[in-house]
This record gives C-alpha cells, sequence and structure tokens, in this order.
C-alpha cells in the first residue's frame, strides 16, 4: 500500500506545543484527579495561583505556571504538588501550607522538609519521586501522563508525542500492518479476561467493508479497581488515539466511550477532550486530511456491574436494560446494532499508541513468556500506600505489597489478598512470589480482572469478606439465567447462616455444589466468576469456615452475631456511663454498683465500650 | 418539609427532553437520566409519557429500563442525597458503622430511601473509584474521604445547622 502525505505535520505541532510548554517557565504539577479534589486540590490550586501573581521575583524563572493533572496514583498521600524543575514532589499538602511551599522553596529555593514523603522504614524524608519507594519500582506505559500533563489541554497531550502514533498509522496507510504490530506486541486484554487484543482486532476487521463500530469499555464496576477512571481524568488524549488507531485497522468510523455515572469528572474531561480533538483534526471527519473518519460518543452509563460484559454492555448503549446476550455471535460479527463491533477496555487502548511509537518487541520484552507489557494495579485495603500502580507483569505478589505499597498499615500481620474484584479469588501468603501474569493467577484459582488488589490483614474475616462479595454479585445478577440469578441468591443465604452463628458443617458441602453448578451453568461472565471468593476463601481458609460453624467463633472478631459485650464486674464502678450510652437499653443496675448487658438486648454497637472509663467492658 | 410527591408532571418539559436526544430508543437511558435530574426520581407519570412518545416503546419497556439501573428512583430522594461507599476497599477500612452512624443520626431505617422530613436519603453505591480515601461517603457530588463514624456526625450536624 501506498503512503499518504497528510495535511498536519505532527512533528511542527509538537515542536509548537513543547514552546508552549517551555513558556509555562516553572510548572507546578498540582494532582486533581477524584482522590486529590475531596483532599482539597481545587484550593491549593486558588491558592498557588493567588500567590503566583507576583512572579516578578522569581530569580531563574520569568513565570509559573500552575499545571492541574490527573492523578498521580500515590492517593493516599494526596494532595500531591510536585515541581519537576526541582526534583521535589510534597505530599498531603493542604490550604495553607500553599505559602510556605512558594515563599521557602520556590522563591527561596529551599525545600519545605515537613512537607516531603518520609519513609515509613528509614524515617527519613525524601526528596526526588525516583526515591519514593512507591514510584521507584514501578513502570508506567499507560499511565506514563497521567499526573505529568494537564489532562485538559490538547497541547500538553501533543507535546509528550499525543496523536504522533495516529499520524503514523495514517501515513503508512496499511491497517493489516497495524493489526499485526499488535498482534505481535502479545497485548491482552487489560479488562479481566486477558483475550489477545490483536486477535479481536483481526477477526472484527475481517468484516470490513460495511458500518462497525469501536466501544471502550469504560464501565469499571469492579469495586476496588480506578485505573481506568485514572486514565479517562489523567490522560483522555492517549485513550482517544488509541480508539482511533483500532478504528482505523478494523474499519469502523464511529465509536462509543461506555462511561459509568460515577466517574463525572472522567466524563467532563473526555467531552472535552473530544471537542479539542476534532478541533484540532485529530478525530472527526477526515482526519488530518487522510481522508479517513472517526467520531466519538461518549454513553453514560446508570449504575449495573453486569454492563462491563460486552454484550450487555452493547445492549445498555442501545438504551435497553443491560442484559448479557449469548455468544456467538460475538460481537465481532454482529455487535452494537447488529453491526461488528471492537470493544476494548480503556487501559488496553491506551496501550496502543505507546506500542505502536516504541514498537511490538519492545512491548514484548516486558512481563513474562505468555503475558507482556506491563499492567495497572490499584492497591487498596490495609496497606500502607495506597493507591494507583503499574509495574511489568511477572512482578509478584511480595514486590507489590511490601515494596511498593510499604507492607501493612499499622504493622498487622498480612493475610490475604483478594484480585479481580467480586470475579476473582485471593491469594495469601504462600502465593507472595508468584508472578502475577494472567496464566500463574489462573492456575492459583485466582485472575487478573481488572487489577484490582485489596490487602487484607489479621482482622479481616474471610467468611464475612465471601459473604460481601456474593451479596455484591447477588444483587448485581441481570436475572436473565436462572444459575446464576437462584444460584448467587442461595449461596449468600448460605453464608449470612455461617456468618450469623447457625451454620452447620453440611452447608459447606452445599455451598460447594451450588458454586460449581453456578460456574459451569451461567450465561456470561458474572455468573462463571461468581462463586470465585467462595471457592478460593473455602480452599485456602476452611479453617475460618469451620470455626464459625462449629466453634461458632469469629477468629478475626469481626462477625457481630458472634462477638459477647460482657461487664467485668470487678472493674465497674457503677458510673451508669454506659447505661447512658446505650442506644437500645440493654444496661441494668444501680448507681454505684456493677451494671450488667442484657444479651437479648445488645445490638453489639460498641458504643459502651468507648464510653466507659475504667475499662470494665470487655468484648469476648 | 414533606416530600412534595403531588408536584405535577409537566409534559412540555418532558417533550423538551424528549426532543433534545431526537425521540431516539438508543438514547432512553440519557432521556430517563435527564428527567430524574428535573424531578430527583422518576414519576410513573413521566415513564408512562416517554413510554407512548418513543416509537418502538411501551410503558412496560421504559418501566423496565428505570428498574434495571441502581441510578433510576422511582421514589424521590432528598435534598441532600447520602451515598455510603460499599466497595471492597471501603467495606474492608469500616463503611458499615459510617453506614450505621448515619442511619442512626437522620433516623432512616434499613431498606428506608429518604428520611421522613424528606431532606436526606441514603444509599450504598458499590465503589466510587476513590478506593485510596477509603472509606468514602459523598453527599450532593461532594466526595468527604476517609470518614469515622465520628467525622460523618460532624459533617452532618453542619449541614443539619445550615438548614435551619
Amino acid at each position: 500500500m501506498e503512503t499518504k502525505s497528510l495535511s498536519i505535520d505532527i512533528k511542527e505541532e509538537q515542536k509548537k506545543a513543547q514552546e508552549l510548554v517551555k513558556k509555562q517557565g516553572l510548572r507546578v504539577l498540582v494532582c486533581a484527579g477524584t482522590g486529590c479534589v475531596a483532599n482539597g486540590s481545587l484550593g491549593v490550586i486558588e491558592r498557588f495561583k493567588e500567590l503566583g501573581a507576583d512572579v516578578s521575583v522569581l530569580t531563574d524563572y520569568d513565570k509559573m505556571t500552575i499545571v492541574p493533572t490527573g492523578c498521580h496514583g500515590f492517593c493516599e498521600q494526596g494532595v500531591l504538588v510536585s515541581i519537576p524543575d526541582k526534583h521535589v514532589t510534597y505530599v498531603k499538602v493542604r490550604y495553607k501550607d500553599v505559602e510556605e511551599i512558594y515563599e521557602t522553596h520556590i522563591r527561596g529555593g529551599k525545600p519545605v522538609e515537613r512537607l516531603l514523603y518520609t519513609d515509613p522504614q528509614s524515617g527519613e524524608h525524601i526528596h526526588k519521586d525516583e526515591n519514593i519507594n512507591f514510584y521507584a519500582k514501578q513502570n508506567r506505559t499507560a499511565l506514563k501522563n497521567c499526573g505529568n500533563i494537564n489532562a485538559e489541554s490538547i497541547d500538553e497531550a501533543i507535546a509528550v508525542r499525543g496523536y504522533e502514533a495516529l499520524y503514523n498509522v495514517l501515513t503508512e496507510n496499511n491497517p493489516d500492518g497495524v493489526i499485526e504490530t499488535i498482534e505481535k506486541s502479545g497485548l491482552r486484554g487489560r479488562g479481566g479476561g486477558g483475550f489477545p487484543t490483536g486477535r479481536k482486532w483481526r477477526f472484527t476487521a475481517a468484516n470490513r467493508g460495511g458500518k462497525s463500530y469501536v466501544v471502550c469499555n469504560g464501565d469499571e464496576g469492579d469495586p476496588g479497581a480506578f485505573m481506568d477512571r485514572s486514565i479517562m481524568e489523567g490522560d483522555p488524549h492517549k485513550l482517544l488515539e488509541g480508539m482511533a488507531i483500532a478504528a482505523f485497522a478494523i474499519g469502523a468510523d464511529e465509536g462509543y466511550i461506555y462511561v459509568r455515572a460515577e466517574y463525572p469528572l472522567a466524563i467532563e474531561r473526555l467531552r472535552k477532550a473530544i471537542k479539542d480533538a476534532e478541533e484540532r483534526h485529530f478525530l472527526g471527519k477526515n482526519i488530518m486530511g487522510s481522508g479517513f473518519s472517526f467520531t466519538v460518543h461518549i454513553k453514560e452509563g446508570a449504575g449495573a456491574f453486569v454492563c462491563g460484559e460486552e454484550t450487555a454492555l452493547i445492549a445498555s448503549i442501545e438504551g435497553e436494560r443491560g442484559m448479557p446476550r449469548p455468544k456467538p455471535p460475538f460481537p465481532a460479527n454482529k455487535g452494537l446494532f447488529g453491526r461488528p463491533t471492537l470493544i476494548n477496555n480503556v487501559e488496553t487502548l491506551a496501550n496502543v499508541p505507546v506500542i505502536i511509537l516504541n514498537g511490538a518487541d519492545w512491548f514484548a520484552q516486558m512481563g513474562t513468556e505468555t503475558s507482556k507489557g506491563t499492567k495497572t494495579f490499584a492497591l487498596t485495603g490495609e496497606v500502607n500506600n495506597t493507591g494507583l500502580i503499574e509495574v511489568p507483569m511477572g512482578t509478584t505478589l511480595r514486590q507489590i505489597i511490601f515494596d511498593i505499597g510499604g507492607g501493612i498499615r499499622g504493622g498487622k500481620k498480612f493475610k490475604a489478598v483478594q484480585i479481580g474484584g467480586p470475579s476473582g479469588g485471593c491469594l495469601t501468603e504462600e502465593h507472595l512470589d508468584l508472578p502475577m501474569d494472567y496464566d500463574s493467577l489462573i492456575k492459583a484459582g485466582a485472575m487478573v480482572g481488572s487489577g484490582g488488589l485489596v490487602v487484607m490483614a489479621e482482622d479481616t474475616c474471610m467468611v464475612e469478606v465471601a459473604r460481601f462479595f456474593m451479596n455484591f454479585t447477588k444483587n448485581e445478577s441481570c436475572g436473565k439465567c436462572v444459575p446464576c440469578r437462584e444460584g448467587t441468591k442461595n449461596m449468600l443465604k448460605i453464608l449470612e447462616k455461617i456468618v450469623a452463628g447457625k451454620g452447620e458443617l453440611s452447608d459447606l458441602d452445599l455451598l460447594e455444589e451450588l458454586a460449581h453448578t453456578v460456574k459451569e451453568g451461567s450465561l456470561c461472565g458474572l455468573g462463571k466468576t461468581a462463586p470465585n471468593p467462595v471457592l478460593s476463601t473455602l480452599k485456602y481458609f476452611r479453617d475460618e469456615y469451620i470455626a464459625h460453624i462449629v466453634d461458632k467463633k469469629c477468629p478475626a472478631g469481626v462477625c457481630t452475631a458472634m462477638k459477647k459485650i460482657v461487664i467485668n464486674e470487678e472493674k465497674c464502678k457503677g458510673c451508669t456511663k454506659c447505661a447512658r450510652t446505650c442506644p437500645v437499653g440493654a444496661i441494668e443496675g444501680t448507681v454505684k454498683q456493677p451494671h450488667h448487658i442484657d444479651q437479648e438486648k445488645c445490638i453489639k454497637c460498641e458504643a459502651c465500650l468507648k464510653s466507659c472509663p475504667f475499662k470494665a467492658i470487655e468484648l469476648q | 418539609m414533606s416530600i412534595d410527591t403531588s408536584r405535577k408532571i409537566s409534559t412540555s418539559k418532558l417533550d423538551e427532553i424528549l426532543q433534545s436526544y431526537g425521540c431516539k430508543k438508543s438514547n432512553l437511558i440519557a432521556i430517563l437520566q435527564k428527567v430524574q435530574e428535573e424531578y430527583r426520581y422518576l414519576p410513573e407519570e413521566a415513564l408512562i409519557y416517554i413510554g407512548t412518545k418513543i416509537e418502538g416503546l411501551s410503558p412496560a419497556t421504559v418501566f423496565g429500563v428505570a428498574t434495571f439501573y441502581a441510578q433510576f428512583s422511582l421514589e424521590p430522594k432528598g435534598k441532600f442525597e447520602i451515598k455510603v461507599c460499599d466497595g471492597t476497599a471501603c467495606h474492608v477500612r469500616g463503611s458499615m458503622p459510617v453506614l450505621n452512624a448515619i442511619r442512626n443520626k437522620l433516623n432512616i431505617k434499613e431498606g428506608q430511601l429518604t428520611s421522613e422530613n424528606g431532606l436526606f436519603s441514603l444509599e450504598t453505591v458499590s465503589c466510587l473509584g476513590a478506593c485510596g480515601l477509603a472509606p468514602v461517603v459523598v453527599i450532593n457530588g461532594k466526595v468527604y474521604p476517609q470518614m469515622t463514624s465520628d467525622a460523618i456526625t460532624i459533617v452532618l450536624d453542619t449541614l443539619l445547622k445550615e438548614e435551619e
């Protein structure tokens, strides 16, 4: 195929954009992701702007620019303020701290020690990002620009090679070549399934000729995962570019991004990005004068976990109840509005421009034999450094939790990590050195899923966790197929019975039988994976189930039904404080005489426990 | 203040919303979202009206869609919409005590959506994607990070004071 010359020279555009960035002078990056906004980053930005009006006094820069960025990932330590030219990142910055940063560091040249990150192990202040363990052990590819550019400025995206990959693809004018590159890179779907992306593209491209669609799945429903949100908020142009490249490869001219309604900021940023990209001819009709057209629409979800399943998502875009449809026909042949449709997840598409720019070999050298490249993980729960990370596939759990995550919070003991949300499973101490890739995790009875990692410590009850997930999937089951609808409901009933201290040993067999039936009999991924948390906790923490059933005890001390709150008569002075605090009037006794708790009435809220000045109330 | 359920449905307002989405079947979810924004819930009359106006739809289908998605409510919501995140990360870090504190404070029972005075509605949501700040509570779009039962009580007290 012949190469094409386009009406825009991307290198020229890049130069212009880089000049604009240079003119900003000293760049002060303030995180404006959802997490930091909640911690007050908008106030921090305002305060900087007020102070920054006085620019003449800066000696080595004639100007300072406050850049609101997407998520840096280190949400635990927000608000994050970083000044790349001064090689410094400040953490937990609040409105009142801004003046000190401005006066002491930006004008005075001396870093503000108290706002630097403190290493939890050594207790030392750390100046540079690259020395903070959380960042040092990462390899950011899809997230590369998140937190480093102004997510609302297309120029900043162009300055860091945004739309260059699309330009190259359109110049070379070889759609099959693009598919070959993606195939060769070994990229697999990052949304959960792990299906080879290139192969999916090839299937859809086989139907070139008529109308077809590219759909981006941004319905990040797994509780505990927020990488897609961060990409959409922090680097929306990378996602749009990835979609445009996919559309060119498979011959589509229209695309949809399906975003959860719970992500209003992502929707706002994507809307702006689409508008800006259309104005600059990177999207819309006749992109960069190549003759190729691609328009993108945003569809807001309305709160249904099952819509993350591709056929349910298609039904939802069409305005129907988001119920999965049987496959085949696969979306590649008959998808949205009955036309061939390519559906990829946000993170998958964000990897595409990077692969085109750096080559398939570059991507394939990262990761393991069967899982190439990097993967983002949302590290949350009982870990010191919660946040969003990106590491090569095959990194071990130990490296993630203890090196990057800084270990378990409050010096507690590690118990398990739940990976892949309600569809995944739990991994225990014995898996700490397991390489995190698609196939090793499947073998261990878990799955990468979307990449949510919720760390649990010794005081988490695994039976309760299984109940929690089952409650979630029961609520989210769409009700179309019987095994999932009835199976999740009955599994939940059994789990609730065990948690309430009324379980019998035979319940465990029934639970297992049900789990296998639901797994095998369900129509879509939701039902097929819903029993995973039950199966994996039964496999690794059967003793906890047995403790609940036989000893009527919750080893982690979580399950309220098995808790008993009593008053130690020797310590009780009869001050009546607890009796007055109790919301249900379960505590009786006369002044200066030991009180006691009516166990029938007690709701185990522990209010009395906190109120007692003599520590006479004990939890058994 | 009591819940105003008698508020008349304005067909001209509904027509305006329908028109802005081209009265298209595939835009049904977006249309319902707009209607809910307008009335803070989906009144039954509105669902019937939409079902008869859009070609290829029936009131039953519209009702089916409205009841499928968690975002839609057929009951009026409060002036303050409280959403307690009960995603995994929030759950592990103690979202339930926070939820119970709100229930006690506002006297909203389990299974009840809106408080008697119509001021507050309370729901749990699966995940707001702000897991780094767990547990989180969102009130009318504002995210309150790292909540405890004491902290949320202070937040609610402030809101109640403002209302007086």
